[in-house]
């Protein structure tokens, strides 16, 4: 075999160079992919050398011996090619080229095949490769994105309080350290049922589950959509008030879960009465510490029930001294 | 166990027989949860719990469930993206018989820790193979079957299949080829056309 056709063979994209600079012969697969017929074409008008420089004339092109060039063709898709250069030592010259990380785009772009590639070259195995990685990284993108969508609800399933379906204690120390956090004013509202005691010992249990999410239920409409309300005891709740420090509005919120939790409640034929009291503190203080402003609403809290319950209290107003923030009592 | 098997056997059963057949064998194979995440590890006695219940449930021995997971793994629409993957393997039905040493290498390069039993292929004449197929993975020579089954469709080959058992869970494929270019065979650009492969 001729050493011409064996470089056919085992380098479908090799280039044969006259020392005039133009191309003597050229492998099969540089075929398939140049627009122009090949062979007595001048190199440098069918392909554009640009790396490591420019080159414009034969004599540069020889410079490059031994070194990896980077080209493209002129014509067609202009695919980027990496090559190398040998000095045939009668002023020719032996190239050989090959598409280097383009390769995915080089098949696509020509509908090459393996036989168009040496059987030594790793481009079908680096086809294979890239074709078989995307498709393990979807698989545990698949599978990121569902954990992502179980640990939401495992989250938002630790957040709730099971019976009610209002926030929970753990949820109440999240919202606060936000606020914290983002320095937001807020007022708090501690919620302590009275008189459910008595519910839960004569009428059992399930009276009092349904009073609890009766409660809860009043509390999730009295409440605006930026409000928040935790139940963060047997009985006693809590209600967050993004940005309200109105004591006036925040009052009038209180009589009427004072009034409506007061409103009888019927179970199985018996009737559950409950009421409750309340503690208001309201930011307005410039508190920074939640837990400071939860200790105030506790302690308005204590003076409404002191007072005789089914009340509230503002956290600073005189105690027991009948004015417009109370309300009467049972 | 690795995930990805357990989840081909769940797509295999689930693209062939239908969901509501799935749930029947995986609830008799008392799965907790009845889907497998493929890249995921499972407890090692799933497996055999699953096969068992497939036999059952789909009233069929083990060795033809697995022969029509390799074909279906080959064949399904679902399942191209590995089909092509193994078309990589070689330009003719029998450059893919001798890339087949390959097979378990080539599946770790690309999921690190799925570990397949050992194929080794010897050729008696430019006809004649055989494939040993190493232990490990109970069934894999029955699913090797049906792989070289659908791989010969897919490469228009006519070939001959027979199997016996090796010792210490070794299984041989006895494979005669025919004819390589019996039939038109399908279609394999090496260029993936659109975003390529499934799940496999």
């Amino acid at each position: 075999m001729l050493p011409e056709e064996i470089l056919h063979l085992i380098c479908p994209m090799h280039l044969l160079l006259e020392p005039s600079g133009h191309i003597r012969q050229a492998g099969p697969t540089l075929h398939k992919i140049s627009p122009d017929p090949l062979e007595g074409a001048p190199f440098l008008e069918v392909f554009e050398v640009f790396r490591p420089r420019a080159v414009t004339c034969m004599k540069q092109l020889l410079q490059t011996e031994g070194r990896k060039i980077r080209l493209r063709l002129r014509g067609g898709v202009r695919t980027q090619l990496y090559g190398v250069l040998v000095a045939d030592g009668q002023g020719g010259a032996v190239v050989n080229l090959s598409f280097g990380i383009h390769v995915m785009s080089a098949v696509r772009d020509y509908a090459l095949t393996s036989s168009d590639f040496a059987p030594t070259d790793l481009a079908v195995e680096m086809l294979y490769l890239v074709e078989a990685k995307s498709a393990a990284m979807d698989a545990s993108r698949n599978l990121n994105t569902r954990l992502q969508g179980a640990m939401v609800a495992a989250e938002e399933r630790a957040f709730t309080d099971t019976l009610t379906g209002l926030r929970n204690r753990r949820a109440l120390d999240t919202v606060l350290e936000r606020f914290k956090r983002g320095r937001e004013p807020f007022s708090l509202m501690h919620i302590d049922l009275d008189f459910f005691k008595q519910v839960n010992d004569t009428l059992g249990h399930a009276a009092g589950d349904l009073v609890l999410r009766h409660v809860a239920r009043i509390m999730t409409e009295v409440i605006r959509k930026e409000d928040t309300a935790f139940r963060v005891g047997g009985d006693e709740f809590l209600i967050v008030f993004a940005g309200l420090m109105q004591a006036e509005r925040l009052g009038e919120i209180a009589a009427d879960l004072v009034h409506r939790i007061e409103e009888p409640v019927t179970y199985d034929r018996q009737v559950c009465r409950v009421s409750a009291s309340i503690g208001i503190a309201t930011g307005t203080g410039g508190i920074d510490n939640p837990d400071e402003l939860l200790e105030q609403a506790d302690m308005a809290l204590y003076a409404s029930k002191r007072a005789g319950r089914a009340q509230f209290h503002f956290f600073g107003e005189a105690p027991a001294e009948g004015g417009p923030a109370q309300m009467a009592g049972k | 166990m690795h995930g990805l098997i357990l989840r081909t056997f769940q797509v295999f059963v689930e693209d062939t027989y239908g969901p509501g057949i799935w749930a029947k064998i995986a609830s008799k194979a008392g799965l907790e949860v009845p889907d497998f995440e493929a890249m995921l590890n499972y407890a090692p006695e799933i497996y055999s719990a699953l096969i068992g219940a497939a036999e059952t449930v789909l009233d069929k021995p083990a060795e033809a469930i697995w022969e029509d997971v390799g074909t279906y793994l080959v064949s399904h629409p679902n399942s191209e993206g590995l089909r092509r993957l193994l078309r990589f393997g070689g330009v003719d039905f029998i450059e893919f018989l001798h890339s087949l040493d390959d097979l378990p290498d080539r599946a770790r390069l690309v999921v690190a820790d799925l570990v397949l039993p050992e194929l080794e292929l010897t050729d008696n004449g430019s006809t004649q193979f055989k494939l040993r197929v190493g232990d490990g993975l109970p069934g894999f020579g029955y699913v090797m079957m049906g792989v070289l089954r659908a791989m010969a469709d897919d490469y228009g080959a006519l070939v001959l299949l027979d199997t016996e058992s090796g010792h210490r869970g070794e299984q041989y494929l006895m494979v005669t080829v025919i004819e390589t270019a019996y039939a038109e065979g399908r279609e394999f650009e090496l260029a993936a056309s659109g975003s390529g492969g499934g799940e496999g």
